[in-house]
């Protein structure tokens, strides 16, 4: 028996030394790699300064939205400092002007292809998804290269980048190996042969670059996207509104809706049924309206190859729903129905259509919640540079009321949502606005 | 002409369910209006609202200019004003500025006579041992306000006064630097806010209530907002 003893203790002394060498990696492990330094390039100095490229590179840029997220309110461009609040905790966005000591200034285009590319830092260290590298991975080598090169262009702004804060343990950033072996696929975006070149750029853009899906599809709790939830929406989270379905087959979030209608909401803000609202229409104003034509167009086709949705189960609503509607109508009669019309189809170019309108009947009701509390301007845009807006009800209306309504606008006329409870009206009035 | 009719026919069927949308400014910017009253008269019952009528129109860009840039923080503006072009801001504060309505009282908290004296020895004549300077010596002898960026303080409603006094000492609202209104909160305790609120919510509105011209006072402190010059020009 002395051999089964030194076998067990043979293999307890292997686990201690294995767990413990597993901790060492998480807590103290870093990624020694050297960073690749402008002068060790392979990239030439004199072509990240032609300036067809970086011209190329702006529009690139603009397509992605950087300026979204990389610049804090009131913040100089792209100099980063804006606070990203996940559910694991708060992480600054870095600044990426050319700054040697706070920014990109000392960055190869191998460190910013190694990052967009892979998710890793210049000195091989794992980036937060935050930064959406499960998109940016899809990006061609030579935009990525006019992306650089035009954020190498712009004039160095120093800001230093807090560290991020996050919660334990997300804050070891070894343990995102994990976290991409489940969701991360490195990859650039490949043809599909057996579609038109139209179709192809637009499934390059909105998977890539656009990365539509960060927002559009729901994440799990570990904050990841399953691979197999492609643009079938989702709750964004800590922001709290829903970015719906972008299907326009049965089902879908764009039910119905024309390929004209995808281009003219991300070229104006607003289409024949819908206007963009919420953080959405900070992506439309910075980023989609400047988009040409052709690319938006292969948005759209590529959109509605979207397949067909499940039918969303009919949930029978927890109480008896029919006095709150009724309330809900008499509010809508006289609040709402001067502008969004009383059979709901809005008044085109001015007031979005209510009635068939995927930002009403989302399935959580957050976004017309939200939207009659807040109210607001459409987006504004180069094609609507003096938009219309609507009231915020915040200040005039209950929680109650606030249920009411948009209980009865979720299932007045075609609409056949859930209805709202007044404890989720009350959940989302204190929601912060960024 | 039977398609003509036809034609003619179906886009009146349709405009007689849609509503008809005047193309003013007005309508445009119900969002502002539904709380600042369709002339910017304020809201009587909601003293936190305030009147924008006649206010300098410079003043009022600047001010959805900080909440654009988090200078002044207020969840609801900083998301309505979010997106706004300078153009459009412009043409939305020229239309408030040139508004003339009368104003409306709003109630005073109960304070007393005591109370009432201090804040118009503060606003009148400030406290020097304190380096506090007087209201007047920047927002105008009749508490008009000062073209283009200095905005009246008569007229206000006693809860907007003290709130924003409050919220210039908790930095939620600050405007470019130096920030000399910061500094004379700064210097302001809380029985001042109440006496100053008090008085200038109290005080009879003179006959003219249009904003000095510019370059008509000579500030004690160097202000940001006022420019080089000093006159905000």
């Amino acid at each position: 028996m002395k051999w089964l003893r030194r076998l067990l203790l043979l293999m307890l002394v292997s686990a201690v030394l294995l767990l413990g060498w597993l901790l060492v990696w998480l807590f103290f492990g870093t990624d020694s790699q050297q960073p690749t330094t402008p002068a060790m390039s392979k990239v030439a100095a004199a072509t990240l300064r032609d300036p067809a490229l970086i011209a190329s590179g702006e529009y690139l840029v603009k397509v992605g939205d950087c300026a979204g997220c990389h610049a804090a309110q009131g913040g100089a461009a792209f100099a980063g400092g804006r606070l990203l609040a996940t559910p694991f905790g708060n992480i600054p966005v870095p600044n990426i002007t050319p700054d040697r000591e706070s920014g990109l200034g000392n960055w190869s285009f191998e460190d910013f292809w190694q990052a967009l590319h892979s998710g890793k830092g210049r000195h091989g260290e794992l980036l937060y998804p935050a930064f959406s590298y499960t998109s940016y991975t899809k990006v061609t080598h030579d935009d990525a290269l006019a992306m650089f090169a035009y954020l190498q262009s712009l004039p160095p702004v120093h800001q230093p980048t807090a560290a991020p804060a996050l919660d334990f343990p997300y804050s070891l950033r070894n343990s995102l190996t994990a976290w991409r072996a489940l969701y991360f696929k490195e990859g650039v975006f490949e043809s599909d042969p057996g579609q038109s070149a139209q179709w192809n750029r637009g499934a390059y853009l909105v998977q890539g670059l656009g990365h539509c899906n960060e927002c559009h599809a729901a994440r799990d709790t570990l904050g990841g996207t399953p691979q197999d939830e492609h643009l079938t929406g989702g709750q964004i989270p800590q922001q709290n509104w829903y970015a719906p379905d972008l299907s326009t087959q049965g089902n879908g979030g764009l039910q119905g809706w024309s390929e004209q209608d995808i281009v003219d909401l991300l070229k104006t803000g607003q289409s024949a049924k819908s206007v963009a609202f919420g953080p959405m229409a900070d992506v439309v104003v910075q980023s989609t309206q400047h988009m040409t034509d052709a690319d938006l167009l292969a948005v759209a086709t590529y959109l509605h190859s979207l397949p067909a949705r499940a039918q969303p189960l009919q949930e029978k609503p927890p109480f008896n729903a029919t006095a709150l509607v009724q309330h809900g109508e008499q509010i809508y009669t006289q609040r709402c129905a001067d502008c969004h019309g009383k059979n709901g189809n809005g008044v085109t170019g001015v007031y979005p259509p209510l009635n068939g309108n995927s930002s009403v009947t989302e399935p959580t009701g957050i976004n017309a919640t939200r939207s009659v509390l807040l109210g607001g301007f459409a987006p504004l845009t180069v094609a609507h540079p003096r938009p219309y807006s609507m009231p915020p009800f915040a200040q005039q209306l209950s929680d109650s009321d606030v249920s009411a309504v948009v209980s009865y606008i979720r299932q007045a006329w075609t609409n056949k949502a859930p209805v709202v409870q007044e404890r989720d009206v009350s959940k989302y009035r204190q929601t912060p606005i960024d | 002409m039977l398609l003509v009719a036809v034609t003619l026919f179906g886009a009146a069927g349709h405009a007689s369910d849609a509503p008809t949308i005047p193309d003013t400014l007005q309508q445009r910017i119900v969002a502002c209006t539904s709380c600042h009253g369709v002339h910017g008269e304020g809201k009587p019952g909601s003293e936190f609202f305030p009147r924008l009528a006649g206010k300098p129109a410079a003043y009022l860009v600047r001010q959805m200019q900080h909440f654009q840039n988090g200078l002044r923080k207020y969840a609801p503006m900083e998301y309505t004003v979010r997106q706004l072009s300078p153009a459009y801001m412009q043409e939305i504060a020229e239309y408030f500025a040139e508004q003339q309505v009368p104003y409306s009282r709003s109630p005073l908290p109960p304070v007393t006579a005591e109370t009432l004296q201090r804040g118009e020895q503060l606003v009148s004549n400030g406290d020097p041992t304190r380096k506090i300077p007087a209201c007047a010596s920047c927002h105008g002898t009749q508490l008009t306000g000062v073209e283009p960026s200095t905005p009246g303080l008569v007229g206000l409603p006693y809860d907007y006064i003290s709130s924003q006094l409050g919220s210039w000492r908790t930095h939620t609202r600050a405007t470019v630097a130096p920030d000399c209104m910061a500094e004379v909160a700064s210097r302001l305790n809380a029985s001042d806010i109440t006496a100053v609120a008090a008085w200038l919510a109290s005080r009879q509105l003179p006959a003219d209530t249009h904003a000095q011209a510019a370059g008509s006072v000579k500030p004690p402190l160097s202000c940001g907002v006022l420019g080089a010059t000093g006159d905000g020009a």
